[in-house]
């Protein structure tokens, strides 16, 4: 909050919202929403009007791993589509959903910025580029295997440096 | 290949760390421009070199600049827009992840010029791996004394941050940016008035593309009068090209303003080809907001001349036979694909970027890109190619930000360039069973 000039201390809100999320795992409860108003000293409302606008905020449970397949133009030219049937088919879940063992959701999302290495999907911080069918496979099983990080490292290292 | 400024030291080990980027030269515009120049003299240079915005718009960097009023007594600020979420464009996360200090080095010179004394970088919250990569680089600039109170021991100082967005393409534009960083929905203001009177906390504000701040040391360095003798006409300098689609070599090139199109496209120096053989059907030259191209329109202008990559020529001819060079995001398309399908993965994109705050925006995305499923998904007419041209007329031009317009042409110059493609598919939705059933699959999930 100190990176934002005195009285303009809800300008902290959106990375606020990024550190909670990653705290509660992984999603914003309408608790977490106002427990983030209280530290602002903004009301509820102004939490809920941010958190609902940007795709990146989950206002419902979310798997462990966080799945992100990018389908827009360039990606969908390179085999997007075929990378988000892969992936349904292999998890047994559909866009949107959350497997059984509560371990992956698998979103679809509108371009990462990296067209050049499509078809490509961000789990957690980590981007996965020119994607076929098989690294797919080796990805997901090195996520379920807790090979790799999952969540957000940012995040993490922000909750650790506070709490010290 | 060309003068290279931004990517010169790409391929030197190292050069994301202050030391290695110092020993190259780095941070010599901040020594110049501190210590030999005025605050003015400094956007004088950069009127002189006739750098355009890069992020898409185009306009002149300089005269941007001269519009922050200095007289109101309130703090002034620097905002680098590093959300870069165009589809097809990637030259900023590239730049800013293997040679951040190049955009600080930038951020230190174009803040002292405007008398800024805080400047944030507000960066999309997807690419963290450029922030980290970021804050170290401000780590090292402060502890060099680059960053701080009193940079090299001059009455200047300033503090620079970044900012992490959370995913909305709208943030790239400067005013929902503002509100964004505010802590708010990013909805775009109402102009004027301008960001360089009422910005960020209503105070005068420039917000610049990471490339157009990333320009800026090397003007200073060359002097603006340099710099514009690179490129061609009013299209002046260096410009980063993110290349993707069907060529062989995707990537983001570094281009001098003016090289022909058709070599890029061809040349081995750059794209090196169209994918297996085949033969360019379309572009998007210059990221998903502008029209559309057939191969053989892009490469020659309306009067027959071999087209050039730089503003004016891209342009030529207008929107009904031209595009533009928009952000640089160049999207190539072979003889295999669809133009109707890949039309509705922008109008989808859109309809799901628009913020909704204009009616015309965020209705006529959402019809838009129902039209275009209907036709995919085998139940279109040919009044729905008729209908799709009266709806995307009726947002271009009828909302605050350009989001309404950069939804409205490409699907604009899909008709006027493709209809054939469109009819082909009303005609025989029996070749598209694959797509109607991903397409139905996907609309059910997302109901």
């Amino acid at each position: 909050m100190q990176r934002y000039p005195e009285g303009k201390q809800k300008s902290a809100l959106l990375p606020i919202l990024h550190l909670a999320q990653a705290e509660f795992d992984g999603w914003l409860s309408p608790e977490t929403m106002d427990y983030v108003a209280s530290i602002l000293h903004i009301l509820p409302v102004e939490v809920y009007e941010v958190a609902t606008f940007y795709s990146m905020y989950n206002l419902k449970p979310v798997g462990k791993c966080v799945i992100e397949v990018c389908r827009t133009g360039p990606c969908w030219l390179m085999g997007a589509e075929d990378i988000v049937r892969h992936i349904e088919k292999k998890l047994q879940v559909k866009v949107g959903e959350t497997t059984k063992d509560g371990m992956f959701t698998l979103k679809t999302v509108e371009c990462l910025a990296s067209c050049g290495t499509a078809p490509i999907m961000q789990i957690g911080e980590k981007y996965h580029e020119n994607l076929t069918c098989e690294s797919v496979d080796t990805i997901l099983n090195d996520y379920k295997n807790n090979t790799k990080e999952s969540i957000s490292h940012w995040a993490k290292e922000k909750i650790k440096a506070h709490n010290q | 290949m060309g003068r290279q400024l931004l990517l010169e030291h790409l391929n030197v080990p190292n050069i994301d760390t202050f030391e290695v980027y110092r020993q190259k030269g780095g941070y010599a515009a901040v020594e110049k421009a501190l210590k030999t120049m005025n605050p003015d003299a400094v956007v004088d240079e950069v009127k002189k070199s006739g750098l355009r915005g890069r992020g898409g718009a185009g306009f002149p960097t300089g005269m941007k600049w001269s519009f922050i009023d200095k007289k109101s007594g309130n703090p002034r600020y620097l905002v680098c827009n590093a959300d870069e979420s165009e589809p097809g464009t990637f030259k900023d996360r590239f730049l800013m992840q293997h040679i951040p200090h190049s955009l600080i080095e930038g951020m230190i010179v174009s803040s002292f010029a405007l008398g800024a004394n805080t400047a944030y970088i507000y960066i999309r919250g997807e690419m963290m791996h450029q922030y980290h990569i970021l804050e170290k680089a401000i780590d090292e600039a402060y502890a060099a004394g680059f960053l701080g109170k009193n940079i090299l021991g001059t009455d200047y100082s300033l503090d620079l941050y970044v900012h992490p967005g959370a995913g909305a393409y709208i943030c790239g534009e400067e005013t929902a940016l503002i509100e964004s960083l505010e802590g708010k929905r990013g909805n775009p203001r109402m102009k004027p008035p301008f960001p360089a009177i009422s910005g960020l906390w209503a105070c005068p504000t420039v917000v610049n593309n990471v490339e157009t701040i990333a320009a800026v040391p090397h003007i200073i360095n060359m002097t603006g009068e340099e710099y514009a003798k690179i490129g061609i006409g009013k299209s002046t300098g260096t410009k980063l090209i993110s290349a993707c689609g069907h060529i062989n070599k995707p990537g983001v090139y570094e281009i001098e303003l003016g090289l022909p199109v058709e070599e890029f496209i061809y040349s081995d120096t750059y794209c090196g080809g169209i994918r297996n053989g085949k033969k360019l059907k379309a572009v998007v030259a210059g990221g998903s907001s502008v029209p559309v191209l057939p191969g053989d329109k892009l490469l020659k202008t309306p009067t027959g001349e071999p087209r050039l990559m730089s503003y004016e020529s891209l342009s030529e001819g207008g929107f009904q036979a031209g595009t533009m060079l928009g952000s640089g995001g160049f999207i190539v398309m072979d003889e295999s694909t669809s133009v109707v399908k890949n039309l509705y993965t922008f109008a989808r994109f859109y309809h799901h970027e628009s913020c909704g705050q204009c009616s015309p925006c965020r209705e006529g995305t959402g019809w838009m890109e129902k039209i275009l499923h209907r036709i995919l998904d085998g139940h279109g007419t040919i009044e729905d190619i008729d209908l799709l041209w009266d709806v995307q007329s009726k947002i271009d031009g009828r909302t605050i930000c350009p989001l309404g317009d950069a939804s409205a042409w490409p699907v604009a110059s899909a008709i006027r360039h493709f209809r054939a493609d469109f009819e082909e598919y009303i005609k025989h939705p029996e070749q598209i069973k694959d797509v109607k059933h991903y397409y139905r699959l996907n609309n059910l999930v997302e109901a």
